[in-house]
C-alpha cells in the first residue's frame, strides 16, 4: 500500500506468459516489465491477444505456462492494489441500477460479505464520479448514459478501489471528445500519483502523445519499452504488417488434435 | 325508479340489520363458501394460502436474480426435469415399506433429479456446440418423459392411485395437507432471507461477471448458490403451482416488475409482492372451484398483472411510453407556436416604432406562412394555447401573446438563437442551416447545457434577453430562402 | 416378430402404435432442424404448450371434437404465441427467454382452465394433453379410398407429407435464412416470413400429434433427434438424414421400452409416448458419448491416439537424431538402435507406454526389434528425416521471423514439429531463405 514499496516493485511483470483459449487468438511467449509509475499503451491489430492478456493476466483465463507478478508476489496476495476497467460491451447496461451502483461495486471486496453499503461508501463513489466528471449523473438510470459515459462510470468504478495498478480494455474506444479528454486527465492524474496504468489503444496517432510506454503486441510481444524509443515505424510495421500465418496455422492444427499442454 | 329502489332500499336495510359480511355476500348472491374461504376462517385454507402466497413472493424475489442472470427458462427445465426423482423416490419408499408419500423424501428425490437435470443442461453446453436453448430443451423433454413412464409404474403399486403425485405435474394447492404448507411457508422463508443476505454479491455476479472474478469473488460458488436456490424454490412450489408452471411464477412476477422501475432493489422487492399476490389470488380460487388446477389459476393472475405492468408500467410501459412522446409532442408543438408569434411579432416590431412592454400583433396568416403546419394543426395549437393563457386572440385573425407567453416565448428563442450561435461559432456551420437543427435542439436542452452555452459563447448580456437572430427570420417561400442565403 | 417382442405382440395394434409414433417423430424431427438451427428450440416447445387454449376454444365453440376449427384454433394459437414474444421482446425491452416464458405458460395455463371447463361435455384431461394417448391409436379407425387405417395415422401421415413437401421445395431458402437473415432477406427471401411460415408447421405438427402422442413427445422429437444429429455430422443435408434416423429409431425402442421392459419388471406397460422421449434421450447420450466429431468418448479416445502418435515421432525422432551424432561410426555400431530404457530415460518418459507405443511400430514396420534392441527401418530413417526436419525448420522460423528467444525455440518446435504437413514444410523453407542449418548449428536434413 504504501508509495515507498511501490516505488521499488515492479507493479506488473510477466515472463514466458504462453495462453491458448479455444477459438481465441493465443499468446506466445509474452514477457515484459512493467515501471512503477508509467502509462503502458498496449497496441496491436484486431485479434492481437490484447483483451486475452489482460484477462490472462488477472487470472481470468487459464494460462499454459509462464509466471506472472504483482508488485513482486502473486494476483491472489495484491489483488487489492489492481484494477481493471473491462471493455464496455461487456455488460448488458440494460441491468437496472443506477451510475452511482456500478461505481460503488468497486468497493464490495472491500466492504465485504453481508456487509451494506453504507453512507461513507456511497460518498467515496460520488467522489470517483466527481473525478471522472459525471457526478450530475450518479442517479440515472446506466442504459440513459451515453456510450462515453458509460465508459467514465466503469473507470469511476476502478478509480474507488484506490489500486496502484490500473489494467484497461479500450476506454477510448468509441467515445466522446470530451470523454476522451477526461480520461486521459485522469491517467495523467493517475501517473502524478505515482500509480501505474496499462492501457488498450487503438488509436495510433495519440500513443506518443498519451502513453511513455508501449508495447506493440501480435501473438507476441513484437516490442516493449519508451514510446520515444519503441513506438517507431518500423515496429509498427512488424506489429501490423504480415501476421505469422504458419505459426498460426500450426497452433490451428495442434487446437484439432486437441492437445493443450 | 323501482328498478333503483330495490338496492337503495337493501342497502339501507344493511344499516339497520348491522354490518355482516356474510349477510354481505348473500346478498350479492355468492355462496356462503366464497366468504369462508375469503375470510381465511378455516385454519387448513389459512396456512395453505399464506403458504402459496409466501412462496410466490420467494419466488418473484429469486426470480429476478435469474431473470437477470439470462437463466430465465432454466427454471423450465430442471421442474420438469425434477418428475423422474419424485417418481424414484416414490418407489423407494414403497420399496422400504413406507407409507408412500412421505414429503421429505419426495423432495429430496425432487431437488436430485433437479441438480442432475442442471448439471446435465450444463454439461451439454460444456461440451458440445449445442447452444443454451437446445441444452434446455433436451433436458426438459427426456426427464420429463422418463417422468411419466415412472410415474406409469408408481400408478401400478398398491398405493399408487391414491399417491396424488400427479398434482405435482399441475398443482393442487388446494390439497395440500398443513404440514405441506409449512414446509413451503418454510423454504419461501429461507430464500427470502438468503437473498437478502447476498442481496450485493448476486447483484454484481449478474451485472458484471468478469468483473466480479477479477475482485477475487467466488464467482462460480455464488452462482451455484443461486442455482440451488431456484432448484429449491421450484421443488417446494411443485405443489402449488405444479412442475409444468413453476417456471411462470419464476420468471412474470420480475419481468412485469422490471417495468415499473429502475432500481434493482425495488424491482426484487415488487417482483415478490406481485408473485404473492398472485399466488393468494390463484390458491382462493382454486380452494373455492377444487375442480381448476391452482397452477393454472395462480399463472392467469400473474399473467394478468403481468399484462398490467405491460401496458402502464411507469418505466417501460407501452402505453405510459407512447403517453409520455404524446406529451412531448405536444410541447414541442406549443413551443413551435410561440416562437413563431415572437419571431413575427419582434419583426412587426423592428419595422414600427414599437409600443413599449407589449409584444405586436400577429396575423394568422403570416403565422401560417412561418412553418408547414396545415391550418388545422395551427388552428388547433393556438385554441390549446389560449385555453393555456398565453395567448390572446384580439380579433378572427390577430393573435396577441400575453406576458406569461411572451416570457415563456422569449426563453425558447433565447435558447434556439444560443445553439444557432454555438453551431455557427464552434461547428463552423452556415448560418442557413442552423435554423433546422437548433429547431429539433432548442425542446431538449437542460438548463446546464444552456448555462454552458451562454458562458461559452458570452452572447447574451445575462438576465434571459434574447440575442439576435444569426440568419433572416423571415422564411417565406423556400425559393426566397435559398436566396437569402448570403445575407 | 422374434423374441425381442413380447408374444402378444400384433400388427394390427403395436404395428399402427409404432407407425404413429414413428410418423409423429419424423414430422416434429425434421422441422425441429430449422429450429435447432436458429436457436429457437425453447420457441417449439413454447408453441407445442401454447397450443392447448386454441384447441379448447375451437372445442368450446364448436362443441365437437371435429378436426379442423381445432386444426385452426391451435395454428392460430401457436402463430401468437411467436408473435407476442417477439411483441414483448421488443416493445418492452423484455429478455428473450422471459418473454417467452410469460407467453407460453399464460396460454397453457388459459388453456388448462378452459379444458376443465370443457371436460363435462368430452373426454379430454390435461394430463392427456401431456403424455397422450397413443396406445388407443389403432381403436379409432376411418376409412378413406379402400383403406382402412387409425385415424392418427391418416392425420400424421399428412402433416409429414406437407412438411416434407414445404421443407423440400425450400430446401435452400430456409438453409438460408436459417444461417444468414440478413443476406436472405438483402436477397428477396424475406428472412421474417421464412420465420412464419416454420413457425406454423411447428404449430401443425404440434397440433396433429397433440391428441394422439401428447405434447412432451413432440418436444421431445422437435429437438433431442436434431440436436443428436449434429453431434454426427457438420453437413445440414446428414444432419437431417441422421435426425431422421435417430428419430424413427427412437419411436421403435420406445415402445419397447414402454412395453417389454415393465413386464420383464413385473408391471404393466407404460407410456409409450413418454418413452418415445426417454429412447431419444438414450440416443442423445450415445451420440453425445461416441459421436465422431462431438462425442465426449471419441475426442478423449482421438486425444490419446493423438499423445501415443506424438510419442511414436518423438521416438523415431530420437533414434533419428542418435544415428545423425554418430555419423562417423561403422553402419552397424550407428544403426544399432536403442533399449526401451534407453529410449525412455531420453525422451523422459514411463516405460510402460512406451513399450505398447514401440509394440505398435514395429507391428507398421517403422522399427525393428533386434535382440532387445529397436532400430530405424528404412521407412523409419524417412519418418524421423521428416520429423527432425520439421523441428529444426521451425526453430529457425521462430528465431527469424518470429523473434523467439533462442531459449525458448525448442520447446516450441517440440510441439509444432507433430503437426506440420509436407506443405508446411515447404512453405517453412521458403520463409527461412532455405538455410540449411538451424539456429543451434545444426544441419536441417533435405526432405526425402
Amino acid at each position: 500500500m504504501t508509495s515507498s514499496r511501490s516505488q521499488n516493485e515492479l507493479p506488473l511483470s510477466v515472463y514466458d506468459l504462453t495462453v491458448a483459449y479455444q477459438r481465441k487468438p493465443v499468446l506466445w511467449d509474452v514477457g515484459f516489465e512493467v515501471p512503477p509509475g508509467s502509462l503502458v499503451g498496449v497496441v496491436g491489430p484486431n485479434g492481437a491477444g490484447k483483451s486475452t492478456l489482460l484477462k490472462a493476466v488477472l487470472e481470468l483465463l487459464p494460462k499454459v505456462s509462464g509466471q506472472i507478478r504483482f508488485f513482486g508476489g502473486s494476483y491472489a496476495e495484491n489483488r487489492h492494489r489492481v484494477g481493471y476497467v473491462p471493455q464496455r460491451e461487456s455488460v448488458d447496461w440494460d441491468f437496472p441500477i443506477d451510475a452511482l451502483d456500478v461505481v460503488t461495486m468497486g468497493l464490495y471486496r472491500q466492504i465485504g460479505w453481508f456487509r451494506r453499503v453504507n453512507r461513507a461508501h456511497r460518498d467515496r463513489a460520488m467522489a470517483a464520479l466527481e473525478q471522472v466528471g459525471i457526478a450530475d449523473l450518479a442517479h440515472r438510470q446506466i442504459s440513459q448514459l451515453s456510450g462515453g459515459q458509460q465508459q467514465r462510470t466503469f473507470l469511476a468504478r476502478a478509480l474507488v478501489q484506490g489500486a496502484d495498478l490500473y489494467l484497461m480494455d479500450e476506454p477510448f474506444a468509441a467515445v466522446d471528445a470530451a470523454t476522451e479528454l477526461a480520461v486521459l486527465a485522469v491517467l495523467r492524474e493517475m501517473k502524478a500519483a505515482g500509480k501505474t496504468a496499462m492501457v488498450i489503444h487503438h488509436d495510433l496517432q495519440t500513443v506518443p502523445h498519451y502513453f511513455d510506454y508501449v508495447l506493440l503486441l501480435n501473438m507476441r510481444v513484437v516490442a516493449f519499452g519508451p514510446t520515444s524509443e519503441v513506438f517507431t515505424t518500423e515496429n509498427l510495421q512488424k506489429t501490423y504488417g504480415g501476421r505469422l500465418t504458419l505459426l498460426e496455422e500450426a497452433t490451428h492444427a495442434m487446437r484439432e488434435r486437441g492437445r493443450q499442454r | 325508479m323501482t328498478f333503483n329502489a330495490c338496492p337503495l332500499l337493501e342497502a339501507a336495510s344493511l344499516f339497520k340489520q348491522g354490518w355482516s359480511p356474510e349477510w354481505f355476500c348473500s346478498w350479492l348472491g355468492l355462496p356462503d363458501e366464497l366468504w369462508r374461504v375469503l375470510s381465511l376462517r378455516d385454519y387448513n385454507t389459512r396456512v395453505v394460502v399464506f403458504g402459496t402466497a409466501l412462496l410466490g413472493a420467494a419466488a418473484g424475489v429469486i426470480g429476478s436474480f435469474a431473470l437477470l442472470r439470462k437463466r430465465a427458462l432454466l427454471g423450465d427445465a430442471l421442474s420438469h426435469a425434477m418428475l423422474p426423482g419424485i417418481a424414484v423416490a416414490y418407489l423407494i419408499s414403497v420399496l422400504l415399506g413406507q407409507e408412500g408419500k412421505s414429503l421429505p423424501l419426495l423432495l429430496l428425490g425432487a431437488t436430485l433429479s433437479g441438480l442432475l437435470g442442471t448439471c446435465c443442461v450444463l454439461g451439454i453446453r460444456q461440451w458440445t456446440k449445442l447452444k443454451e436453448d437446445a441444452a434446455l430443451s433436451i433436458v426438459l423433454s427426456v426427464f420429463f418423459g422418463a417422468g411419466v413412464a415412472l410415474l406409469g409404474i408408481v400408478q401400478q403399486t398398491t398405493r399408487g392411485h391414491a399417491a396424488g403425485l400427479e398434482s405435482f405435474i399441475f398443482g393442487k394447492a388446494s390439497a395440500l395437507a398443513v404440514e405441506d404448507a409449512w414446509v413451503i411457508f418454510g423454504g419461501g422463508l429461507c430464500c427470502v432471507l438468503l437473498v437478502i443476505l447476498f442481496f450485493k454479491e448476486w447483484k454484481l455476479l449478474c451485472f458484471d461477471e468478469t468483473f466480479a472474478a477479477s475482485s477475487g469473488w467466488p464467482v462460480l460458488g455464488l452462482d451455484w448458490l443461486m442455482m440451488l436456490l431456484i432448484v429449491l424454490i421450484s421443488v417446494i412450489g411443485l405443489q402449488a403451482v405444479g412442475l409444468v408452471l413453476m417456471i411462470a411464477l419464476l420468471v412474470i412476477p420480475p419481468a412485469a416488475a422490471r417495468f415499473w422501475t429502475d432500481q434493482l432493489r425495488t424491482m426484487v422487492w415488487l417482483a415478490g409482492a406481485l408473485g404473492c399476490v398472485s399466488s393468494f389470488g390463484g390458491a382462493i380460487v382454486s380452494a373455492l372451484l377444487p375442480r381448476l388446477p391452482s397452477g393454472a389459476m395462480i399463472v392467469l393472475f400473474a399473467g394478468a398483472m403481468f399484462l398490467l405492468s405491460f401496458l402502464l408500467g411507469t418505466r417501460r410501459g407501452i402505453l405510459f411510453q407512447a403517453w409520455q412522446s404524446w406529451r412531448l409532442q405536444q410541447r414541442v408543438q406549443r413551443q413551435h407556436l410561440l416562437r413563431a408569434m415572437f419571431e413575427l411579432s419582434e419583426l412587426q416590431a423592428a419595422g414600427a416604432a414599437s409600443s413599449v412592454g407589449q409584444p405586436a400583433p400577429v396575423s394568422r396568416e403570416r403565422l401560417q406562412g412561418m412553418r408547414s403546419w396545415s391550418k388545422r394543426q395551427l388552428a388547433t395549437e393556438i385554441n390549446r394555447a389560449v385555453t393555456a393563457g398565453l395567448v390572446i386572440p384580439l380579433s378572427s385573425d390577430q393573435l396577441r401573446l400575453t406576458a406569461a407567453g411572451q416570457q415563456m416565448a422569449s426563453k425558447l428563442v433565447h435558447q434556439h438563437r444560443l445553439w444557432e450561435l454555438y453551431l455557427i461559432t464552434h461547428a463552423e456551420q452556415a448560418p442557413s442551416k442552423v435554423d433546422r437543427d437548433a429547431d429539433q435542439m432548442e425542446h431538449v436542452l437542460t438548463p446546464e447545457m444552456i448555462a454552458r452555452l451562454e458562458r461559452l459563447l458570452n452572447a447574451s448580456q445575462q438576465g434571459g434577453s434574447v440575442p439576435s437572430s444569426p440568419h433572416p427570420i423571415l422564411p417565406p417561400p423556400e425559393t426566397e430562402r435559398i436566396g437569402g442565403e448570403q445575407a | 416378430m422374434n423374441g425381442l417382442w413380447p408374444d402378444d405382440w400384433s400388427w394390427q395394434l403395436d404395428g399402427w402404435i409404432i407407425l404413429a409414433g414413428v410418423l409423429c417423430a419424423l414430422s416434429s424431427a425434421l422441422v425441429g432442424n430449422f429450429l435447432v438451427l436458429r436457436k429457437l428450440s425453447l420457441l417449439g416447445d413454447a408453441i407445442s404448450h401454447a397450443v392447448l387454449p386454441g384447441l379448447a376454444i375451437a372445442f368450446l365453440v364448436t362443441a365437437s371434437r371435429s378436426s379442423w376449427p381445432m386444426f385452426l384454433g391451435a395454428v392460430i394459437a401457436g402463430l401468437v404465441t411467436a408473435g407476442a414474444t417477439q411483441w414483448i421482446r421488443s416493445a418492452g425491452k423484455v429478455d428473450e427467454g422471459a418473454s417467452l416464458g410469460v407467453v407460453f405458460t399464460c396460454l397453457f395455463a388459459l388453456g388448462l382452465v378452459l379444458i376443465v371447463q370443457a371436460a363435462d361435455r368430452v373426454d379430454l384431461d390435461p394430463g392427456c394433453v401431456l403424455y397422450g394417448a397413443i396406445e388407443t391409436t389403432p381403436l379409432d379407425q376411418v376409412s378413406w379410398l379402400g383403406w382402412r387405417m387409425p385415424r392418427v395415422v391418416w392425420v400424421l401421415g399428412t402433416v409429414l407429407l406437407v412438411n416434407v413437401l414445404v421443407l423440400g421445395v425450400l430446401y435452400k431458402e430456409f438453409q438460408l435464412s436459417s444461417f444468414d437473415p440478413s443476406m436472405s432477406t438483402a436477397l428477396g427471401i424475406s428472412a421474417h416470413g421464412m420465420h412464419s411460415l416454420l413457425m406454423v408447421l411447428v404449430a401443425v405438427t404440434a397440433v396433429a400429434s397433440f391428441e394422439s402422442v401428447g405434447n412432451i413427445l413432440v418436444v421431445a422429437m422437435l429437438v433431442v433427434p436434431p440436436a443428436a444429429a449434429q453431434l454426427i455430422s457438420d453437413r445440414l443435408g446428414r444432419v437431417i438424414a441422421w435426425s431422421l434416423i435417430l428419430a424413427a429409431f427412437s419411436a421403435v425402442l420406445g415402445h419397447w421400452l414402454a412395453t417389454v421392459v415393465p413386464r420383464a419388471m413385473g408391471y404393466r406397460a407404460v407410456s409409450t409416448s413418454a418413452m418415445i422421449a426417454v429412447a431419444a434421450g438414450l440416443l442423445f447420450c450415445v451420440c453425445f458419448l461416441v459421436g465422431p466429431r462431438q462425442g465426449v468418448l471419441s475426442r478423449w479416445w482421438q486425444r490419446r491416439a493423438a499423445a501415443a502418435e506424438m510419442l511414436a515421432e518423438d521416438v523415431v525422432g530420437w533414434l533419428y537424431r542418435r544415428e545423425e551424432k554418430l555419423a562417423a561410426a561403422d553402419k552397424a555400431s550407428r544403426e544399432a538402435g536403442a533399449g526401451p530404457e534407453e529410449l525412455a530415460s531420453g525422451l523422459g518418459v514411463a516405460l510402460g507406454p512406451l513399450r505398447r507405443n514401440l509394440k505398435r511400430l514395429v507391428r507398421r514396420g517403422t522399427l525393428q526389434n533386434v535382440a532387445g534392441r529397436y532400430q530405424l527401418t528404412a521407412a523409419g530413417r524417412e519418418e524421423g528425416q521428416r520429423v527432425v526436419r520439421a523441428h529444426r525448420l521451425w526453430e529457425q522460423y521462430l528465431v527469424e521471423q518470429a523473434e523467439v528467444p533462442l531459449s525458448r525455440i525448442h520447446e516450441h518446435a517440440e510441439r509444432f514439429e507433430h503437426v506440420t504437413t509436407a506443405r508446411m514444410r515447404e512453405a517453412l523453407a521458403e520463409q527461412t531463405d532455405g538455410t540449411e542449418r538451424d539456429p543451434h548449428g545444426s544441419r536441417i536434413p533435405p526432405e526425402h
